[in-house]
């Protein structure tokens, strides 16, 4: 459906900045129907990548692919055409103070010269998919911030487009208002079909809404794949940190506190991270730990999580006995295809009782 | 005498507006598109045209750094060329719309500058043609500062208008220097002081309600 091709944007120097090298040879292909997830800290190029699939942003070199059609050569009355094909929601809604939510999503058929009638007809069912009919005459300012995103997802699809782009649709919400979102443009892309980009600094948006997901990091493109396997195994240094934020969240900051590093000293045990996935996840591994290395091991802490609906988890378990044991038990737990690994030692003193 | 007081200051009065009226709608007329076009011709902008951008803009901080006494008699010339005389209330409304339009132009300016930027940004997003940007987003979403900005305008306008006496102008202002100043008639001079003060009250009052109920920002 999109394809970018060796994409690169280059801002020119000006008022004594240098010349910007924005995006370094960018190659994307997103498939028909997928939800395609773009991942970045600020600053990494996400918002100058997005821009450049409608042409807000020109790219200075490579190509830019919809649906076949290579949308540097359109004219302007082509782009406009093609602009109305393609939705965008944006960070900050960017609503029309001045028009009420039904004028809101009226605005992109009355450019089109929509007749009245069909105007009519055809936001009525838009403001109902995002469950706004209640609110049809409000303006944007009688609205919580989870409404107008709402208003901003409508006025995107009533054109009914082709593709829709999401730029940090999130970022202003509160957890709760950014799940009621997520699961909404979910809902709408199984619905409709519908081709997604998605913008995020979250990796939260992209596990609980992506297909695929690309990480851009310093202008390219440094790992993409499958949601599942990009955050089951990470390989790149930025998606790691990226990741870790939601996974370090598994093992508390005061657990954290009492668990070093290398060399083990006298006493202590070591601390094993098993990371579960794919079809061996649900086996009952602790208890046949326990067998296989004739030791016990005390669950510290860990989460399970479902990502794409496959069981994602992870344990931080404290091997009760010494490196020999531990070491056995990595053996066998990589020999049912999961992953474990010794981050550290503690000691046994040291861990709360529970 | 309080009756040829009153219809002194009746007609007095209607002067005034009438030379009020019509240069504020001029100059709208014309320092509207010129305001929208300062907005949007900058580098980088909807419709850029930075060389124009410049001219137009040193032209209207031209004429905006004349003091209007001045540029009311220095224009002589043009106004009888487009008035047909220079004396009179008809006459009158050549310098003060001379001077409302680059004033209007800058007001327009600002109160279309003020709209958001992701404003124009989602509208092109839609493949909305520079044209409908201006009609659909930006007059729309300016349109309470435009109204301020008209609502002091017209309060200007009426300053000016005590101004343009001196040319023979004609107008309350006129009417207070000529009678109440000249002719030692203070009744006239307090007369003609009350009305301004009440016309001008009543003005701001009526624009700033306007400008609240045109407002949906704020609720």
């Amino acid at each position: 459906m999109i394809r970018l091709e060796g994409l690169e944007k280059v801002y020119p120097a000006a008022r004594g900045q240098a010349a910007h090298l924005a995006l370094k040879g960018i190659d994307l292909t997103i498939g028909r129907g997928e939800i395609f997830g773009i991942i970045g800290r600020s600053g990494a190029g996400k918002s100058t990548l997005i821009r450049t699939i409608n042409r807000l942003e020109k790219v200075t070199g490579g190509r830019v692919l919809v649906d076949g059609v290579d949308i540097a050569g359109l004219s302007n009355a082509e782009l406009t055409a093609f602009r109305r094909r393609v939705g965008m929601v944006f960070q900050h809604f960017n609503l029309l103070s001045s028009r009420t939510v039904f004028g809101n999503v009226a605005l992109p058929l009355e450019l089109a010269k929509t007749p009245k009638a069909e105007i009519a007809a055809r936001v009525a069912p838009m403001l109902e998919l995002v469950g706004l009919s209640d609110k049809r005459d409000r303006y944007p300012a009688e609205l919580s911030g989870g409404q107008k995103q709402r208003v901003g997802i409508a006025r995107a699809l009533v054109a009914e487009p082709m593709v829709l782009l999401c730029d940090e649709v999130t970022s202003a919400l509160d957890p709760e208002t950014t799940q009621q979102i997520l699961d909404l443009l979910r809902d709408i892309n199984r619905r409709l079909d519908l081709t997604m980009v998605v913008i995020t600094h979250e990796m939260s948006v992209v596990r609980d809404l992506c297909d695929k997901v690309a990480v851009i990091d310093d202008g390219g493109i440094v790992e993409q794949g499958n949601v599942f396997d990009v955050f089951v195994r990470p390989e790149h240094p930025t998606t790691q940190a990226l990741i870790a934020g939601e996974i370090e969240a598994a093992l508390p900051k005061s657990l954290h506190r009492i668990i070093h590093g290398a060399p083990q000293k006298d006493g202590e045990n070591p601390v094993v991270k098993v990371v579960f996935t794919g079809p061996n996840a649900y086996e009952p591994i602790i208890s046949q730990l326990s067998r296989v290395a004739g030791i016990d091991f005390n669950i510290l802490a860990g989460q399970v999580d479902y990502i794409q609906n496959r069981p994602f988890g992870i344990l931080f378990v404290e091997a009760k006995g010494g490196l020999a044991e531990a070491e056995r038990a990595i053996a066998f737990i990589q020999s049912r295809n999961l992953s474990a690994e010794i981050i550290g030692y503690v000691d046994p003193d040291t861990v709360p009782a529970g | 005498m309080l009756t040829q007081t009153l219809s002194l200051l009746a007609n007095a009065a209607w002067e005034t507006t009438y030379m009020v009226l019509v240069s504020l709608s001029i100059g709208t007329a014309l320092g509207g598109p010129l305001g929208v076009m300062l907005a949007t011709s900058g580098r980088g902008e909807l419709f850029q045209m930075a060389a124009f951008n410049r001219v137009v803009g040193a032209l209207v901080n031209a004429t905006r750094s004349i003091p209007f006494i001045i540029l009311a008699v220095a224009i002589i010339p043009f106004t009888r060329l487009v008035a047909g005389t220079s004396i009179g209330t008809g006459a009158a409304i050549v310098p003060l719309t001379v001077a409302a339009t680059p004033f209007i132009a800058r007001i327009i300016e600002g109160a279309v500058r003020g709209v958001d930027a992701g404003l124009i940004e989602a509208a092109q997003a839609m493949g909305a043609k520079p044209l409908q940007i201006v009609f659909k987003v930006l007059l729309p979403e300016a349109l309470p500062s435009i109204v301020l900005g008209l609502t002091l305008t017209t309060v200007l306008l009426i300053g000016y208008s005590a101004m343009v006496g001196a040319v023979g102008g004609g107008g309350l202002g006129d009417l207070g220097i000529r009678y109440g100043y000249q002719r030692f008639r203070p009744d006239v001079m307090a007369a003609v002081v009350v009305t301004l003060i009440v016309v001008v009250q009543l003005i701001q009052t009526a624009g700033d309600r306007l400008a609240r109920r045109l407002n949906k920002r704020l609720r």
